[in-house]
């Protein structure tokens, strides 16, 4: 190494601190670098999630300390896993998870594969559309409720434009009936650009050529659709749903807002049922069991779903 | 113009843009619906049929800023002339303004709050991401998806304890606290997402520089931090907009001192009945600077939302 280089290097650092920082080998480095990273997450995610497993095998309350904390052994989870409600909160969540998702994937795959026509000003309209999906959903949540008002709503007033139904016979979050779907419109509102961009990108990683080639072979363009576009897109439209799944399994802003769970419990999803256990009622043992239930539940399926679109990936 | 199989016709083209366009405007009417409704009176947010020309007025905004009582019999009839305009304003409606309402003070502690906690997650995200993609870390896979599974756990059921946690140390319904929270969960992604922008660096350049006399820290800092700084800036504007959004931990953590904005904004009610014009200012000023963020991010808006996942 010339003298001219190590010159250099040296009038970049103050000499003292270039010696002690020399000193450090790549391990300790590396180390240096992830182990803060490392302490707050164990800190903030897995301490409270120890914790959590724990408080979930007792009969502890937050509201009164003073009570002797018991060992009631399973009996939370048999209690939640016996109680009709929570099986009830869990088909609002189902019927709520499969809609958005069957909605949001279709919608958002029309859309990108319209986008990808790439007509002029395209991408104006994408960034356009992707919006909703960028904001708080508390805050979004709070609004629809103003825009699903009966007879001063938008949204009732739209709808009676078209269909002539009047805008104040429906309340679409004061009904039993309703309520489940207009959760779901909003949340396909906010999402189907989250589907969208994901599909786009999909769309836009197929080579051209496989099309030429398939043009050769004149395959129609129905078969070309059915047997390059889907095959090629499916891992993409799999990955969308698993963060679609996974984000509306825990959802709990936008609905909370919108319907604070009823009219009835018709809307409330698992989430909000563990905040009023956790947070209202204070059963804080029996909500850790419940949570606990949640997270496997979530982690469960999500590595199933993800072993099946790695499979999907190889093919 | 050579043909092209694979380009699409001048009539497909104009039938996509047209529905997507359509689209489009469909799926902005709820937003330009809150925008127009903050510059609307009372009485002309509630009109039946709704009103789309009107009056604009900035009362919706006084209203958020203020907070005001009913004006007594005597004091209705004092002259206004001299008053400030937003006085004027408030004393059409029979009110009077006491004082500040706490929406400015709520909006701070979102801005010191999601700055906050999105330096601190940059600034450990990007060294965690250069340790993982430059050196051996041992089990690397590993951490890696135990960093990310933390993004799945439903955020009620880690508030339980955090809650317990919290109180024990005093971080309830402080600005620390809700920073260190924020920063805890921004980590994943910005180790993501940062660790695959350095990925994309060639090692090459480090080696060059390595072999130039530089030391390891200046290398990084000289070499890779340039290299990456697009991409380190889309992350935290990323982790900004999270903690901006962010609303079942701070409505569960925090009540007076720290709330941020989304728990406040809903809770809007006004001097009789729902103000909407006042809760449609509101999320206008809190919604927008989240809709510039998105124009600026749009490159990289598909990673972002992904953890990096896909990448174009």
């Amino acid at each position: 190494m010339s003298n001219s280089t190590i010159d250099r290097a040296a009038q970049a650092t103050p000499p003292a601190m270039a010696q002690r920082v020399k000193g450090f080998s790549d391990r300790t480095i590396a180390w240096i670098f992830v182990a803060p990273t490392i302490l707050i997450l164990l800190a903030i995610n897995i301490f409270p999630l120890i914790w959590t497993i724990y408080l979930s095998f007792t009969n502890f309350r937050v509201n009164r300390p003073n009570n002797e904390v018991e060992w009631v052994g399973l009996k939370n989870y048999q209690r939640i896993l016996g109680d009709s409600d929570v099986w009830m909160t869990m088909q609002a969540t189902a019927h709520f998870l499969i809609w958005t998702i069957v909605l949001q994937v279709l919608i958002g795959f029309v859309l990108a594969y319209l986008i990808n026509k790439k007509f002029r000003g395209n991408d104006l309209w994408t960034t356009i559309i992707v919006f909703p999906m960028m904001l708080s959903p508390a805050v979004v949540g709070n609004f629809w409720t103003f825009l699903y008002q009966p007879q001063i709503g938008l949204f009732n007033y739209v709808v009676s434009f078209f269909t002539g139904v009047d805008p104040a016979s429906f309340s679409m979050i004061g009904e039993v009936d309703l309520a489940p779907w207009a959760i779901v419109i909003v949340d396909t509102w906010m999402w189907t650009p989250f589907v969208m961009l994901i599909c786009l990108a999909g769309l836009r990683s197929i080579p051209d050529s496989i099309y030429e080639a398939a043009e050769c072979d004149r395959a129609t363009k129905w078969r070309q659709f059915w047997t390059i576009t889907i095959p090629m897109i499916l891992p993409f439209l799999m990955l969308a749903v698993l963060f679609r799944g996974i984000e509306n399994f825990k959802m709990f802003d936008l609905v909370v807002q919108l319907t604070g769970g009823g009219p009835g419990n018709t809307t409330t999803l698992t989430s909000i049922d563990l905040k009023r256990e956790a947070f209202e009622k204070w059963r804080t043992g029996y909500s850790s069991a419940y949570a606990v239930i949640l997270f496997v539940t979530v982690f469960g399926l999500a590595s199933i779903y993800v072993k099946a679109l790695n499979r999907v990936k190889q093919r | 113009m050579s043909y092209s199989v694979t380009e699409p016709s001048s009539r497909q083209k104009w039938v996509s843009g047209t529905l997507v366009i359509a689209y489009a405007l469909i799926t902005m009417l709820p937003l330009l619906w809150i925008i127009a409704t903050g510059f609307k009176s009372s009485s002309d947010s509630i009109a039946y049929p709704p009103k789309v020309v009107f009056e604009p007025t900035v009362e919706g905004y006084v209203n958020v800023f203020t907070a005001q009582t009913r004006l007594s019999g005597e004091k209705l009839n004092e002259p206004v002339d001299d008053l400030p305009w937003y006085e004027q304003l408030v004393r059409e409606k029979g009110n009077t303004i006491v004082g500040q309402s706490r929406f400015s003070e709520r909006f701070m502690n979102s801005v010191i709050i999601g700055f906050g906690s999105t330096f601190f997650a940059i600034v450990l995200g990007t060294a965690a991401a250069y340790a993982f993609s430059r050196f051996k870390v041992p089990l690397k896979d590993d951490l890696l998806f135990f960093i990310l599974s933390t993004r799945m756990m439903p955020p009620i059921a880690v508030a339980i304890p955090i809650f317990l946690m919290f109180r024990n140390l005093g971080l309830n319904d402080t600005h620390a606290g809700m920073i260190l929270l924020y920063t805890a969960i921004n980590l994943s992604l910005a180790v993501w997402l940062i660790n695959g922008f350095i990925d994309e660096i060639p090692i090459e350049y480090e080696e060059a520089a390595l072999i130039d006399g530089y030391t390891r820290f200046q290398a990084f800092y000289k070499v890779v931090l340039p290299q990456a700084a697009t991409g380190i800036a889309s992350t935290a504007i990323f982790c900004l907009i999270f903690a901006w959004n962010e609303y079942a931990l701070a409505v569960l953590l925090t009540s007076g001192t720290a709330q941020t904005a989304p728990p406040f904004i809903p809770t809007i009610i006004g001097v009789g009945g729902q103000d909407w014009p006042a809760v449609a200012a509101a999320a206008t000023i809190f919604l927008v600077p989240v809709m510039v963020f998105t124009i600026l991010l749009r490159k990289h808006l598909l990673s972002g939302i992904t953890f990096g996942a896909v990448r174009k």
